[in-house]
């Protein structure tokens, strides 16, 4: 698809958009999982990410696309590059938005052993897979459900570490990994594994809109950009324009947002209220409270911005009780309003 | 041809056929349900017409895996070429033609997941064997249901992830001509000819849409109930196209109606009040009739219901009878018009419970992970035979770094593989276990007895994520047995399936046990471990044939429990009543079952004794 459907025409939606911003936003915020009805555009989202996001540097020739900035994760060659402290050459690349598609094998996920130069000249060369691809952007999964355990268990651990180790076919290989781990599904196919789940930062429930006048407002808008794809896109250049410009601008002013100790209260008042394990959700909250300032151009957390954040960055922490058909979404509400007053 | 008002079904048969043929690529596809047979044979040639001269005409096979479908290395000619070279899966192969997937309602998940995911993006993305390729394709897919009205499981329908991406539905089951040797309804076909579809394709980009069109038909699919938003964009298109079939420079009222007619009829979830009907009356059952439809039975792709979102939705959005536009009125009209009437009447009572599309997918994806043989798993190094698998590629790759060792000087350019660099395909050896639960619903003690069955499942599937296995539910009362939950693996649509639980009634026990070994070898055969768990306190009252009588329904049920017996399964019998009686155990040793008395086992009770038989993962 050359002209993807550009994010700022999607209609509804806020929590998705909000989220996937988020993590534009501040990448550490460990991902996002979305999950919902069929048709509620939950990839065009993820792809038009793609064209939004303002393009970064990167060191030139580095098949990893390594940070010139950055000098703790960087892959073996890089790290060579540099002994005397003369700044590598760099060049700017798009960040990349790598799909994960169905059926994709494990040698094209981890990278494996180069083929044709093995075969051709007897070279034992590494050629890099889709998680080299996905460092420093975002790595994709639609039905993420429906993923190899095998490939599941491999993605948390690159997930978890930022560095994918590669041990095969005689190759000995290491090279950073750290991308945003993005992933959709419909629930109705099956349930997600508890690990998996656990890795996501941010949870997003979407719905089908049931107002009449969004459902033509989607059907409208899909049906101008099918007829005319250059002109719809061209339409709504300004508005993505200026989401782009809203996730410069919150990437600037993150460092600077003040978490008060007032909200950090709140934050960990609402996670012991809601019971959730450990304190990755104390911490994403918090993450993601920021981000969300940073987005808005406010230079501290407030309770509007926990109040938004809340329900993504916890409902999918909760302890489970299968007796208990509440919704996840509906008990941090609860806790929320509970909290802060509704 | 011009295009009728109101035509017969065969008529709208040929139209879908043109339809489809006009845009193959916006329109996706069709289900077609229908048995082998000339009336499917004559639809599939009158499509085959249509189509481009010499477009690929391509049959999915069931069994296809994903390198079949996708593509892979190709060996013989990446050896020769010393450098990777793909081979065109299935699916690229059929690029710019017709896909037929044959027996449609057993399509495993994940091979329906590649299907609607080339669907969306027009392309297939390769990440293969070393290969990583994207190629455009665009082919009209053709799901060939041939599930049989009403006599087949309920695992097996067409995953709903397909259908809701397939524009359009043809049932040619319903339309049966009359005495054999009367010619097939393809007649009213012959008038679409190719060139009429040669000159509507043309015309299709040019092909306007007044917005009036747009919005009655986004309404009409909210009134029908229609939650998925794909449905009323492909209603959209689908009116497009019907104008350029029509040779007309924009879409009329005409056109809209063939759309609603065609997309949105069979996705109907609900029925809207009958526009003659005066207002208050009309309004008023339906609103009842909505609520508990959606709170028990509604579809999968409706939105998870706020007790009566549609129906307030109706009230606020889509307006009440009177105050629909004449269009919109004339549209959801005509989605009642090809209703058949039995579907019409469940709609109306809100209790479709068995609508195809509503059916699950996520189990024949556990089916598919369970070949008799176990899913690959990745490689290690091994000989091949005694039912292991060289896994090619791999081997290559173990042995291409030595091959200028091996290459004696001077030698000749071939490739020189030794037995250590042999590696085969593992397998993952566990079939995961179906619980199949099979409860007494009889009497005055079910609706207890069907709680604590309902928590005993929940219990199980909360944790069975982690051992991929199943649960279903089989309830008897009255004089039959019925499937209340479909093997599923899926929390939320046990929940939502087993929220209303029918009770009281009859026991009988034999036809339960009939069932239930049904199910299982069914299950057995797809490669599950099913384990049967009876409650019940045994006292058997209806015979195998439906009539009442104490001593032959016990008869029925000790023979019952006896074939049972001879094949072997796992089973359970959990007495419920409260004094345990030799009634229950009687039958748990004729049919070779674990007896447990439990009278107020409670959920946890449950599920804790269940769990202690199911095997080992």
């Amino acid at each position: 698809m050359a002209q993807p459907y550009p994010f700022s025409a999607i209609v509804g939606q806020d929590e998705m958009k909000t989220a996937i911003l988020i993590a534009a936003v501040d990448p550490s915020i460990g991902g996002v999982l979305v999950l919902g009805d069929r048709g509620t555009g939950k990839s065009t989202t993820v792809r038009a990410l793609a064209a939004l996001l303002p393009p970064m540097k990167a060191v030139a020739g580095c098949r990893y696309g390594c940070d010139p900035a950055d000098t703790s994760s960087r892959c073996e060659q890089c790290a060579a590059l540099k002994p005397e402290g003369r700044a590598p050459r760099t060049h700017t690349i798009p960040v990349p938005v790598v799909d994960l598609p169905l059926g994709a094998t494990e040698d094209r996920v981890v990278g494996a052993l180069d083929l044709e130069r093995a075969l051709s000249q007897g070279v034992k060369a590494f050629e890099p897979g889709l998680l080299a691809q996905a460092h420093r952007g975002f790595l994709y999964i639609d039905e993420v459900n429906l993923l190899e355990d095998h490939l599941v268990d491999l993605l948390i651990d690159v997930a978890a570490s930022g560095e994918n180790v590669v041990e095969r076919e005689g190759l000995s290989i290491r090279h950073p990994a750290r991308f945003v781990l993005v992933g959709s599904g419909n629930p109705e196919e099956g349930e997600l594994r508890p690990q998996l789940l656990d890795r996501f930062g941010l949870s997003v429930e979407v719905r089908t809109p049931e107002g009449l006048a969004d459902r033509v407002e989607v059907v409208r808008r899909r049906d101008a950009y099918e007829q005319d794809r250059a002109a719809f896109v061209e339409a709504w250049k300004k508005e993505d324009e200026r989401v782009r410009r809203q996730i410069v601008a919150g990437r600037k002013r993150l460092a600077s947002v003040q978490v008060p100790d007032a909200a950090r209260q709140r934050i960990s008042a609402l996670c012991m209220a809601l019971g959730t394990d450990g304190l990755r959700g104390d911490l994403t909250l918090m993450r993601a409270a920021r981000a969300m300032a940073a987005l808005d151009g406010d230079a501290e957390v407030g309770d509007a911005h926990l109040r938004r954040v809340a329900a993504p960055a916890l409902r999918h922490r909760l302890r489970r009780n299968p007796l208990d058909s509440t919704g996840s979404t509906s008990r941090v509400d609860r806790a929320v309003s509970e909290l802060m007053g509704a | 041809m011009t295009l009728t008002e109101r035509p017969a079904l065969g008529a709208d048969a040929a139209l879908a056929a043109a339809l489809l043929a006009v845009d193959p690529a916006g329109l996706g596809g069709l289900h077609l349900c229908a048995g082998a047979g000339p009336e499917r044979d004559a639809w599939l040639a009158l499509l085959r017409r249509l189509m481009p001269a010499g477009s690929p005409w391509q049959r999915v096979p069931l069994h296809a895996g994903e390198s079949a479908l996708l593509g892979g290395l190709d060996l013989a000619a990446t050896l020769q070429a010393a450098r990777p070279v793909l081979q065109p899966g299935l699916l690229a192969r059929a690029d710019g033609g017709t896909l037929l997937l044959g027996s449609a309602e057993r399509t495993p998940a994940l091979v329906a997941s590649l299907l609607a995911s080339v669907l969306d993006h027009g392309e297939i993305r390769l990440q293969r064997d070393g290969l990583s390729q994207r190629q455009a394709t665009r082919w009209l897919l053709v799901a060939l249901d041939e599930t049989v009205l009403e006599s087949d499981s309920p695992e097996d329908a067409l995953p709903a992830a397909l259908s809701e991406r397939l524009a359009l539905h043809l049932d040619l089951r319903s339309t049966r001509p009359g005495p054999p040797g009367e010619a097939p309804p393809a007649d009213a076909a012959a008038d679409w000819t190719h060139a009429d579809v040669a000159a509507a394709r043309l015309r299709l980009p040019g092909v306007e849409l007044p917005d009036d069109c747009l919005q009655a038909l986004c309404a009409t699919a909210l009134v029908w109930g229609v939650a998925s938003l794909r449905a009323p964009l492909m209603a959209v298109r689908v009116a497009r196209a019907a104008a350029a079939l029509d040779g007309s420079r924009t879409v009329t009222q005409t056109h809209a109606e063939i759309a609603a007619r065609l997309v949105l009829a069979h996705r109907a979830t609900r029925c809207p009040p009958e526009a003659t009907e005066p207002d208050d009356t009309a309004e008023q059952p339906e609103a009842e009739a909505g609520e508990p439809q959606d709170n028990d039975h509604t579809p999968q792709d409706t939105p998870p219901p706020e007790p009566d979102d549609p129906a307030t939705e109706s009230a606020d959005n889509a307006p009440d009878p009177s105050a629909r536009d004449p269009m919109q009125e004339r549209l959801v009209e005509a989605v009642r018009a090809v209703l058949p009437a039995g579907l019409l009447a469940a709609l109306r009572a809100g209790t479709l419970a068995g609508q195809p599309p509503s059916r699950g997918s996520g189990q024949a994806g556990a089916v598919l992970r369970n070949t008799p043989r176990g899913r690959p798993v990745g490689t290690r190094r091994g000989d091949p035979g005694r039912g292991q698998r060289l896994h090619v590629l791999d081997t290559l790759r173990a042995a291409a770094p030595w091959q200028t060792l091996r290459r004696p000087p001077g030698g000749p350019e071939q490739l020189r593989v030794r037995r250590d660099d042999f590696h085969v395909v593992r397998h993952r050896q566990h079939r995961p276990t179906t619980t199949v639960f099979v409860v007494d619903a009889s009497g005055s003690a079910a609706l207890h007895r069907l709680a604590e069955a309902k928590g005993a499942v929940e219990l199980l599937l909360a944790d069975c994520y982690v051992r991929r296995d199943r649960v279903a539910v089989l309830a008897f009362r009255g004089q039959q047995a019925e499937v209340l939950l479909p093997p599923t693996r899926s929390l939320a649509r046990a929940r939502r399936e087993l929220a209303a639980l029918p009770g009281g009634g009859g026991t009988p026990l034999a036809a339960a046990i009939d069932a239930a070994r049904t199910l299982a070898l069914q299950l057995q055969r797809s490669g599950a471990t099913p384990v049967l768990v009876f409650l019940t306190d045994g006292r058997a009252n209806i015979a195998h044939d439906g009539t009442p009588g104490r001593a032959q329904a016990g008869a029925d049920a000790l023979t019952q429990a006896a074939l049972l017996r001879a094949t072997g399964l796992t089973a359970l019998l959990i007495d419920t009543s409260p004094q345990p009686a030799d009634a229950a155990r009687s039958v748990a040793q004729g049919m070779g079952a674990r007896y447990v008395p439990l009278p107020h086992a409670g959920a946890t009770g449950l599920s804790a004794v269940v769990r202690s038989v199911l095997p080992s993962p």
